[in-house]
């Protein structure tokens, strides 16, 4: 299983010399995107689902924009201090989230990215409900915008895809991995081992949050542009679709998921523009009916069948 | 007398029930104390007072002398107030030796490296004094009932306490195993120096094994003494031990 996902991982390294440039941008949209899903993933994994987390997508790509707007076009600032506004952020709002569980954790964390949205779309600073443009990113001098730039930035988001994934998985390897699957199962019996289910729950959320955040730095870098809708609930929806499109089983699985749901909605928007979201349902409901473990569960049966 | 744990006037009412009225008590370190009483004379209110589930109306709850009382159950458990349940909480998605590798996990964060070695030999010895070792790959939610209460039990076990806090033990537990459970459970909890506290309804196993027992009806303590002084007290049979056996005689 591992070589197969180092070779994925090396046939997605050499994609800028074999992928149209329009594949190119869905592949980064799609990288980013599973990063947000990975999140979700570890939520998940501690029982919990946010039905709001573009609020931390749309903060990254925000503070990034706002970063750009006060000159700060280096991208690695960008990324550093985007993700570290959505921590400040997932800290504050997750000393409040954490108390909560099932469906009030899910409606609550819609509702806070909601007021968020209302707030972007009412601003007229941060562009109201058009947004606003970024240019002129570069890292270390080389652009990552414009023709020039989509390589850089396809391949900066693969390698920070990649180092993410191998810091959840070894995370979800660790301690608190084990006590995420437990916290699942019996919140009680966690408190009365002597851990603090609060603890646990606002660390995985603050982690989901800092990947969602990343995402949207990333985001806003490789389209150039941000908008309200990043913050929208029908995005943080996709993210959740990613997710269980994908499964729970391994890492790789978020991005499995989002690239799968991204190469779906490009398609069907090729071949029906208007009837686009027919053909994703569908798509989605046949993959839950048939595979309600998610894809990667096709992948797991044909690993162990060889 | 080294106190392990003592409550000072814990009260605690359920609108016009009174869970626990008035409960002074200490409990010698090392030693085994069982509780009897019919259902709902506040054995169970008195667990959950001690190991924070409930917090009192009034009263105070002192673990070694520090004043535990409103705390938290994870901080309670932190300071060495272990303990199993009624009905067993277990992580039922995992596999029992995962269940316990949680319980040791979680201890392990705020232990030396002396009691981390000690953790891994509780575990083990739990493991295969309770005849676990067999389905320790065995997911948690497929085991019997005996075998879930006795995955309980290890669990606290490992936390390494020095109160071991037991509802109903034995419920659940064939009539053949009860005895040996206990006996084990004990053993390992002396091992430990573990003071034991546990709810029984078996007056035989309560006999045999009790360094002490309270016996527990609306909400007080009616009686507190050796096991053959607390079950042979006339108030005591008439109201506790009577029904007992003819529980145990319908059953």
């Amino acid at each position: 299983m591992l070589s197969g996902l180092s070779a994925l991982v090396a046939i997605l390294a050499v994609a800028p010399w074999w992928m149209p440039p329009w594949m190119l941008f869905i592949a980064s949209g799609a990288l980013a995107k599973g990063m947000v899903a990975l999140g979700l993933l570890l939520l998940l994994r501690g029982g919990l689902v946010s039905f709001g987390h573009a609020l931390y997508f749309g903060v990254g790509a925000y503070a990034a924009g706002l970063l750009v707007l006060a000159g700060v076009k280096e991208f690695l600032l960008l990324v550093l201090l985007g993700t570290l506004a959505t921590v400040a952020l997932a800290v504050v709002l997750g000393a409040f989230v954490s108390r909560y569980r099932g469906i009030f954790f899910g409606l609550l964390s819609l509702a806070l990215s909601m007021v968020f949205y209302g707030l972007l779309i009412k601003v007229q600073a941060l562009g109201s409900s058009d947004g606003f443009n970024l240019g002129g990113i570069h890292l270390l001098g080389v652009p990552m915008q414009g023709n020039d730039g989509q390589t850089p930035t396809y391949l900066a988001t693969l390698l920070l895809s990649v180092l993410t994934a191998i810091a959840i998985s070894r995370f979800l390897g660790s301690r608190y991995g084990l006590l995420t699957k437990a916290l699942r199962d019996n919140e009680l019996r966690v408190e009365y081992l002597g851990q603090s289910v609060r603890q646990l729950v606002l660390l995985n959320y603050i982690i989901a949050a800092a990947l969602a955040g990343l995402a949207g730095v990333l985001s806003a870098v490789s389209v150039g542009h941000i908008g309200p809708e990043m913050a929208y609930w029908t995005t943080s929806g996709e993210f959740v679709f990613m997710v269980i499109l994908g499964g729970l089983g391994h890492v790789a699985a978020a991005f499995i998921g989002a690239g799968v749901l991204s190469a779906v909605q490009a398609v069907a928007y090729a071949v029906a523009p208007n009837s686009w979201q027919f053909i994703v349902g569908a798509s989605l409901l046949s993959c839950i009916v048939f595979l309600p473990e998610g894809l990667w569960s096709l992948l797991r049966r044909r690993g162990q069948a060889a | 007398m080294n106190v392990a744990l003592s409550t000072q006037g814990l009260c605690r009412n359920f609108g016009a029930v009174k869970g626990a009225d008035n409960i002074s008590v200490a409990f010698e370190a090392g030693t085994v104390v069982a509780l009897i009483g019919t259902n709902g004379a506040g054995k169970t209110t008195f667990l959950n007072l001690v190991t924070g589930y409930l917090k009192p109306d009034q009263g105070t709850v002192l673990l070694g002398g520090r004043d535990i009382t409103g705390m938290e159950p994870r901080d309670i458990t932190r300071l060495g107030v272990a303990r199993s349940f009624q009905i067993p909480q277990l992580f039922d998605q995992l596999t029992v030796d995962e269940n316990l590798e949680v319980a040791e996990t979680i201890a392990r964060h705020t232990s030396t490296a002396a009691q981390a070695t000690e953790l891994t030999r509780v575990r083990a010895l739990a493991l295969e004094r309770f005849g676990l070792a067999g389905q320790r790959d065995q997911l948690a939610r497929t085991l019997p009932g005996g075998a879930r209460k006795l995955l309980d039990i290890a669990m606290a076990l490992v936390s390494h306490p020095s109160v071991l806090v037991l509802d109903e033990p034995t419920s659940g537990v064939s009539a053949e195993e009860k005895e040996g459970v206990v006996e084990t459970v004990i053993e390992l909890a002396r091992g430990l120096n573990a003071m034991t506290l546990f709810v029984e309804h078996d007056m035989e196993v309560v006999a045999q094994y009790a360094d002490r027992v309270l016996a527990f009806f609306e909400g007080r303590i009616i009686a507190d003494g050796s096991a053959s002084a607390v079950l042979d007290a006339p108030e005591v049979r008439r109201l506790i031990v009577g029904s007992a056996l003819g529980a145990q005689g319908h059953a």
